[in-house]
């Protein structure tokens, strides 16, 4: 049996740059990702998309093209549509990793070390009626444009705090594409709490960028800030949307309701794998630990992108080369970082990260949206309220793993990535205890559903190392 | 609820509850069924609401329909292809003993 | 703070500690004999085989080599639709208890004869023990319409039934809740220690003193059973679980390893490991037990698994429950098993019963822990 030296989670920035240093220095390589092409989520599309090959999205999109012509000159083999089920730790030290890979079809691939780049999702943003049809998050709505070239017809609305959603009113706004309100939720003291760290923004390449984005979002759309509830209205899908400023609501007609709370880091894989998390209170998220070269306390387990935590697309591709010179300096035995490109990467990362503490602060959400009242769907699978949630707390459930058995909150198939950060939140403003000493219900495999046939052709798979996939593609022509 | 800014190279047919639709060829499922006017794709399986596409990358499980003959995959994962048959409004989906590849 | 009424100085009548099916069982029982219960919990994170268990009331099979407690087993299984209409009307809470028959699936006629022998066996041991009936592979076909082809036939026992466990967890927290029974969490057990009239009980969250305690704290009762005078070696056994998305209803019966709960999703499961307290899963033992389902309903084979587990069966020596009444600590009980489900209609009943009174009658002689005497501690 074949046992390589690495198996990368995610093509996106940091996998994919990972694969590139690592494919550069000799090691054997193989990249998964769920995706059919190279770019994860922010720079889906950069090859076949609709805007490939174009700088209609900005030059930050742009680069993901750049990226990807490297990762396929760098020969790694790569299985695209995959969806990796469970990473075990071998009594050896070695890695297994359970890979679906087709309709009943799935691999065992054998690795020394695992790189996890599986960057991040949107903060769920819970707010009545978010589960009608035509309301979406401001990150879908991007992937439609990246990916299809698509963007809403009809009065849209975008709801809530954070970068994207300015970027996204930007990017419309360039391609002439309107935005009826734009409904800003972030809390009112946010500045002053993001006046401290406004020294290290000024000196990041967010302050250009950023002032230029919120420029031309300015221009096109009617920004409405301080908005202190907002609800989706319709019966069957999407009609209205209503929001509460003060002792003012509206009701304004919509289609597409676009939602956005920030991004967090997609820890499902990482937390099954059984590293240490921590609450980083300042970003509002659980986040694997690890050092600086994304070595994780699972020994061959290195984290990189914004799987490890939220630090944009340029700091993920250069966390992926630092883990990636990590996972070489782990197998070769080799001590220190004199390698001249490491340091450049370092350098890069450190760049690339300045000014996020601002942008942390200045997007926080309300507490009150981050813990909605008691009628609001929490788990959408399941169809939990947080009524129900609050409801298992009085009744003794002190954490997210008994507050599920009484719920089933976090039950349904997308195990808990919708409702597990809400979740913890109720509990902690139910019992005045801290996310971090609630902790998050536990993740197990598999990480994504898979099928029974595919966990069971895991045995055979176990068998053989296969090394050829009819996913395994070259870019379409 | 959904326009295309881009003219797409080529279209594909599929079958949509068993009508065919002429699709951007290459198109992520989820966007073909949002521009043919599907906005819910299937029904919440404890209340039976209606559901349609929400996170667009794979998290949120709520863009869930039938590909050939396959239940309850996620439609923004996966491409169109000529000929693909799609299903909607599904709550619980009923197996059948046999699917085809 | 005291949340129980004061009674000859301590806080409560009885302590339980443990607060799973089986603890909360006996609570609720206790409660109900109009005792003044307390029940001390781990917190959110802890073994608890109730948050991990596969929902049968089973009696097939249970007790080939004991009768004793195959007549157990089977009194359970027939108090259990009194016990749940009554937790269902104390609570508002649908447990979707059904009690229609429950099968087991043979893919080989040798298998299917050994179980056919052990169970008759089992059967002419007299009255008071299952029924069972042996279904060829057209019998299996019209109980079970998705049953596969590699099915040569099964066994039917009409006593066997299932529960949505998760429901029944919560509804015993409710129910015990609703008789006054006080839930004290984050309370993990440091020390029992003897008193005039009762026991001071002290752990995490301080001392409370109760008149009488008894331990129902699974795998953790190997752990305090000593400090009441008991020996109570058990051990974990893993076994790992599926379960597929919500699907419609296909299955009208429990089999011993597959059930489809009534929301729809399809539990799959029972593996037996001894890996200790690890309650992990592995790639391979999760892919024989879905390659053997596919086998038994072929249809499966397309459904998506959205959850997997190991949950830990608190396992003693011989496999069957410990009951038992400390002689060194007078008003001391431990209560132990791996069937908390199936048995909780006993334990709320009888059980509770003869901890309340203090009247221990020869139901539960043969489940003493003397019988472990010559066996060391796990670990």
């Amino acid at each position: 049996m074949t046992r390589l030296d690495l198996v990368i989670v995610g093509a996106g920035p940091a996998g994919l740059r990972a694969s590139v240093e690592a494919a550069a220095v000799g090691l054997s390589v193989m990249l998964v990702d769920e995706g059919r092409e190279p770019g994860g989520q922010v720079y889906r599309g950069s090859e076949s998309g609709a805007f490939a090959g174009t700088a209609k999205l900005g030059s930050d999109y742009a680069a993901g093209a750049v990226l990807a012509a490297a990762f396929r000159a760098s020969g790694v083999e790569a299985l695209f549509g995959a969806t990796v089920i469970q990473i075990e730790r071998e009594a050896d030290g070695s890695f297994c990793v359970s890979v679906a890979t087709g309709h009943d079809k799935a691999v065992v691939v054998r690795a020394r070390a695992v790189i996890a780049a599986t960057g991040a999702q949107e903060r769920p943003f819970p707010i009545d009626g978010w589960t009608l049809p035509g309301v979406m998050t401001a990150g879908a709505a991007q992937t439609m444009l990246k990916a299809d070239g698509v963007v809403p017809d009809g009065p849209v609305v975008l709801a809530g705090t954070g970068p994207l959603l300015y970027l996204l009113a930007a990017q419309y706004g360039a391609l002439g594409v309107a935005i009826d309100t734009l409904l800003d939720t972030a809390a009112p003291g946010n500045w002053r709490r993001a006046l401290p760290h406004v020294p290290g923004f000024l000196t990041s390449r967010y302050a250009f960028k950023g002032l230029g984005l919120l420029g031309k979002a300015l221009a096109a759309t009617r920004i409405i800030r301080g908005v202190e509830a907002v609800s989706a209205i319709g019966d069957t899908r999407l009609s209205a949307v209503t929001y509460r400023k003060g002792a003012t609501e509206r009701t304004i007609p919509a289609h597409v309701l676009l939602l956005h709370h920030g991004v967090v880091p997609q820890i499902n894989l990482t937390w099954s794998t059984g590293a240490q998390h921590r609450w980083n209170a300042a970003r509002l998220a659980f986040e694997p630990v690890r050092d600086a070269s994304g070595k994780t306390d699972v020994p061959g387990l290195f984290i990189a992108g914004d799987s490890g935590g939220i630090g944009g697309a340029q700091a993920a591709e250069a966390e992926g080369a630092l883990a990636a010179f990590g996972v070489l300096r782990m197998l070769r035995g080799t001590a220190g970082d004199d390698d001249p490109i490491e340091g450049r990467w370092r350098h890069r990362l450190a760049v690339s990260l300045r000014g996020r503490a601002f942008l942390d602060a200045l997007y926080a959400p309300r507490q009150s949206h981050l813990s909605p009242p008691d009628d609001v769907i929490v788990c959408r699978c399941e169809e939990v309220t947080a009524g129900d949630i609050r409801k298992a707390v009085r009744r003794g459930a002190m954490g997210p793993n008994q507050v599920k058995a009484f719920t089933r909150a976090g039950m349904g198939p997308c195990q808990s990535r919708m409702c597990g950060l809400t979740t913890v939140a109720i509990i902690a403003e139910e019992t005045g205890l801290s996310p971090g000493d609630i902790g998050h219900m536990r993740l197990r495999a598999p990480v994504k559903p898979v099928t029974v046939a595919q966990i069971a052709s895991l045995s055979e798979a176990d068998e053989r190392r296969t090394t050829e996939s009819p996913s395994a593609t070259r870019p379409r022509k | 609820m959904f326009r295309r800014l881009v003219e797409p190279a080529g279209h594909v047919t599929v079958t949509i509850d068993g009508r065919p639709f002429s699709v951007a060829a290459g198109e992520t499922l989820s966007t073909a069924l949002l521009l043919a006017g599907f906005a819910g794709l299937r029904r919440s399986a404890r209340l039976g609401r209606e559901r349609g596409p929400f996170c667009g990358m794979g998290v949120c499980f709520d863009c869930l329909v039938t590909i050939d003959g396959a239940a309850n995959r996620q439609a923004c994962l996966v491409r169109v292809r000529d000929g693909m048959a799609v299903q909607t409004g599904t709550r619980l989906p009923a197996l059948a003993d046999t699917v085809p590849e | 703070m005291s949340l129980a009424p004061e009674r000859s100085g301590n806080d409560c009548d009885v302590a339980v500690i443990g607060g799973g099916v089986v603890g909360l069982s006996l609570a609720y029982g206790l409660a109900k004999t109009g005792l003044a219960v307390t029940i001390l919990d781990e917190g959110d994170i802890a073994h608890r085989a109730s948050r991990g268990n596969f929902g049968l009331v089973w009696v097939q099979g249970k007790g080939l080599d004991n009768p004793d407690y195959a007549r157990w087993s089977l009194a359970s299984a027939r108090a259990w639709p009194f016990f749940a209409a009554e937790i269902e009307a104390a609570t508002d809470t649908a447990l979707s208890y059904e009690q229609r028959g429950g099968l087991m699936a043979s893919l080989t006629e040798d298998d299917l004869d050994t179980r056919c022998n052990d169970l008759r066996r089992l059967h002419n041991r007299g009255q008071d023990c299952a029924d069972f009936e042996r279904l060829d592979a057209g019998g299996m076909k019209r109980l079970l319409p998705a049953i596969g082809p590699d099915v040569v036939g099964g066994t039917f026992c009409p006593h066997d039934g299932h529960v949505n466990a998760l429901r029944l967890f919560n509804a015993l927290h409710a129910a015990a809740a609703s008789l006054g029974a006080i839930y004290r969490p984050n309370a993990t057990v440091e020390a029992i220690d003897r008193l005039p009239d009762g026991f001071s009980i002290t752990g995490a969250t301080g001392e409370i003193r109760a008149g009488k305690v008894v331990l129902a704290a699974g795998l953790g009762n190997a752990r305090l059973g000593p400090m009441v005078g008991i020996h109570a070696p058990v051990r974990p056994q893993r076994g790992q679980i599926l379960v597929t998305e919500k699907l419609a209803h296909f299955l009208d019966y429990p089999l011993g390893t597959i059930r489809q709960t009534d929301e729809g999703g399809v539990m799959i499961g029972d593996s037996k490991e001894e890996v200790g307290f690890d309650n992990g899963t592995r790639h391979d033992v999760l892919a024989g037990i879905a390659a053997n389902a596919i086998r038994i309903f072929p249809l499966l084979a397309q459904a998506q698994v959205v959850r997997s587990w190991g949950a830990l069966r608190v396992m003693t020596p011989d496999g069957y429950p410990i009951y038992e009444r400390s002689v060194t600590h007078p008003g001391a009980y431990l209560v132990t098993c791996h069937s908390g489900v199936t048995l909780a209609a006993v334990h709320a009943s009888h059980v509770a019963g003869m901890i309340g009174s203090g009247d221990w009658l020869p139901d539960l002689t043969p489940f003493a822990a003397g019988r472990f005497a010559d066996v060391p501690s796990p670990g």
